[in-house]
């Protein structure tokens, strides 16, 4: 019994690592009706900046914002240059610039900060482990941080002019347009804050994972998973998805199907809410007129 | 006319041309040169061990300054596979088709020799001493082309458990292994020395490579009862896993640990280098940052080809020793062919090592091989982690005859 508590505390702490990407995918896709393929990595190099300004001798808080500036930056750049060009191509396109995005960015991660494992510091630290040492300080902390952006996040679609307006342009771009709103620069926007988002989700599992380039790659799945149980389209449903999906692989992992079919798992979920439930948990149904 | 001794004198020809006939024929061998392949991860993820293939340029220039073997100079060609299989095949094939190699020499990578194994020995080209510690390399009997150098994981993992059991005759052992070759490998060397006794003394979990993090499965060892732990894993999940089960409070009474995963920069260091002390691992190479080795011959002689040859070179990092040892043990075979260079004659030299000592293996470990013994390297000694380096301890230990 006490090992089964055991693998919830550590699935939940593990989960946290998720609900903070899947925040990061659902928002993108809120602000463009896109799944970014390259989330993963354009996070893994924003922390590799966060990791080079930390290292030029810079405070942990002024390199953690000075990151999800430039994070933003970036992102938008890569919506102005790569995206816009092919933004009324076929899906399969869109598809195959996101997997493009993936190989370059992935590569010219390692290529520029090598492949070797670094330490990423915390900004959390204690010296007592807690809960008998399965949740680190670390792991509440950036559970912490997770819950702040997303209420940030809910906050600024709610309630601000500008997040109408992003919400606006990625439901309906004709209707958008028509009163008034730039949509081509919504989705810009959209872009560079999901940058910013994956940048403080990656700044958080950093110090857990250890930061190498490849970082992001299978908790990227586990991401999706948990995004799509909550519904791809709800925040709040994306990161109780994420804490669901890493209890829920602890558990089958350590009782049911062993620990060499725990991805197959997060597979499994995804296929399963297709099926059962397109759009999540949470999600709102959305029917379209034809 | 024909006379008998024209008669004779043809039919000794005819028996000396092919002895004659076979040396010309053999691919990348002229009676001045001797045309070696290599592929290396110049470039990508592993390419920190790209000094490997430096090393080797250098070694081989030395050797030809010194007047080459058996009056051949050595061509080292070595070509980048960017760590990746596909590359491997592609440059292997360039190296045995159009370079015309004899053989090749120390390609680097488990997944990269697996992709060529069926190629090289359907060809009987000699793929010899390659840079990995999978066990398969040893399979005399299907790949007898094939050969690696140094001890297998399965043979590291024989070491532990003689030690193991030597001090704590009746652990609870709690095994975390990488769900691949790699890591099944230590599974088998676990088996080969506890026995019938392993499903009772032996919790094994795995874990994917793809998996975040270990957690899950450090809960379940601890729970599961274990007081030993053998962490069989790539250098990013170590230093997780000695971090976290220090961190649960969990102090196993011996922790093995891989020597494939032993950076102090990369596993030590990032698991927190107070976390792991005591932790014990494994070496078969002088360390050459250890002082102990600082008038030792071997080293000396290997710090001034360093010095001569490859004066940029990083004098603390264990690639080079690796390189300088496994280069000497080709030469040492190669010597021994007394200028026969046919492919036959390299793999029987080859499976014929007794007792050789390169200049960089811990004193009392030796090369030796046998037409039923490919692995050449099946001793190691112990190493515990004080919290700011590797100490050896104890004697030189044998892996077991399986």
């Amino acid at each position: 019994m006490d090992g089964l508590a055991h693998q919830i505390v550590a699935g939940i702490a593990t989960g946290g690592i998720y609900a903070s990407v899947a925040l990061a995918i659902v928002m993108i896709y809120q602000a463009t009706h896109h799944v970014n393929f390259a989330q993963g990595e354009m996070a893994t190099l924003s922390t590799f900046i966060a990791w080079s300004m930390v290292q030029a001798g810079m405070p942990y808080w002024v390199a953690f914002f000075a990151t999800i500036a430039v994070s933003f930056a970036i992102g938008v750049v890569v919506e102005r240059i790569l995206i816009r060009p092919v933004a009324n191509a076929p899906v399969l396109t869109m598809v195959g610039v996101f997997i493009g995005l993936l190989l370059i960015i992935g590569n010219a991660t390692g290529w520029i900060f090598g492949y070797t494992t670094k330490v990423f510091p915390s900004p959390f630290a204690s010296e007592k482990p807690l809960f008998g040492g399965l949740v680190s300080a670390h792991e509440l902390g950036s559970t912490a941080v997770t819950l702040t952006v997303l209420t940030l996040v809910w906050a600024f679609f709610r309630f601000t002019k500008l997040g109408l307006a992003m919400r606006a342009a990625a439901y309906n771009p004709r209707s958008a347009r028509l009163v008034g709103i730039r949509v081509g620069w919504m989705l810009a926007l959209g872009w560079g804050l999901a940058a910013a988002i994956g940048a403080v989700a990656g700044m958080m599992v950093a110090p857990v994972v250890f930061l190498d380039p490849t970082m992001m790659l299978g908790i990227l799945l586990y991401a999706f998973a948990g995004a799509l149980m909550g519904g791809i389209d709800n925040p709040a449903g994306a990161v109780l998805g994420g804490f669901t999906v890493g209890v829920l692989e602890n558990l089958a992992g350590a009782y049911v199907v062993g620990t060499e079919l725990k991805l197959t798992v997060a597979l499994a979920i995804i296929i399963g809410v297709l099926l059962v439930r397109p759009s999540g948990l949470f999600g709102r149904v959305v029917f379209s007129r034809v | 006319m024909l006379t008998r001794r024209h008669l004779l004198a043809a039919g000794a020809a005819t028996l000396a041309a092919p002895a004659i006939g076979r040396a010309q024929d053999t691919p990348g061998v002229t009676a001045t040169e001797i045309r070696i392949g290599n592929t290396m991860p110049y470039s990508g993820p592993a390419s920190a061990y790209g000094v490997i293939g430096r090393s080797h340029e250098a070694f081989f220039k030395m050797v030809n300054e010194q007047g080459g073997i058996a009056g051949r100079k050595i061509t080292f060609i070595t070509y980048d596979d960017g760590y990746s299989p596909p590359k491997t095949v592609e440059q292997t094939r360039r190296l045995v088709e159009q370079d015309k190699v004899a053989f090749t020499f120390n390609q680097l990578g488990t997944a990269a020799n697996s992709a060529i194994l069926r190629y090289m020995n359907q060809r009987k080209v000699p793929h010899i001493f390659l840079s990995t510690g999978a066990d398969k390399w040893g399979n005399y009997q299907d790949t007898p082309w094939t050969i690696g150098w140094q001890p297998s994981y399965r043979t590291e993992a024989q070491i532990y458990m003689k030690h193991l059991l030597a001090e704590r005759p009746n652990a609870k052992i709690g095994l975390l292994f990488q769900n691949d070759d790699f890591g099944k490998d230590y599974v088998a060397g676990v088996r080969d020395i506890l026995g019938p006794r392993y499903e009772q003394m032996v919790r094994a979990v795995s874990h994917e490579a793809t998996d975040p993090t270990i957690d899950s499965q450090v809960v379940s060892l601890q729970q599961g009862g274990c007081d030993v732990m053998l962490t069989a894993t790539t250098p990013k999940f170590a230093a997780q896993a000695i971090r976290r089960v220090f961190d649960v409070g969990w102090r196993p009474a011996f922790h093995y640990l891989t020597n494939v995963s032993i950076s102090v920069g990369t596993v030590m260091e990032p698991a927190g280098p107070e976390k792991g002390v005591g932790i014990i691992t494994s070496a078969y190479l002088k360390d050459p940052t250890d002082p102990a080795w600082d008038n030792d011959p071997g080293m000396k002689e290997w710090r001034a080809f360093m010095a001569k040859y490859i004066p940029n070179g990083d004098m603390k990092d264990g690639s080079y020793p690796f390189a300088f040892g496994i280069a000497q043990t080709l030469m040492h075979v190669l010597d021994k062919c007394r200028g026969d260079f046919s492919r036959e004659t390299i793999m029987r030299q080859v499976a014929d090592i007794r007792d050789f000592i390169p200049a960089t293996l811990i004193p009392g470990i030796k090369v030796a091989t046998s037409p039923t013994n490919f692995h050449p390297i099946r001793q190691m000694q112990l190493q515990r982690w004080t919290g700011s380096t590797w100490q050896r301890f104890g004697s030189v230990i044998e892996g077991a005859n399986v």
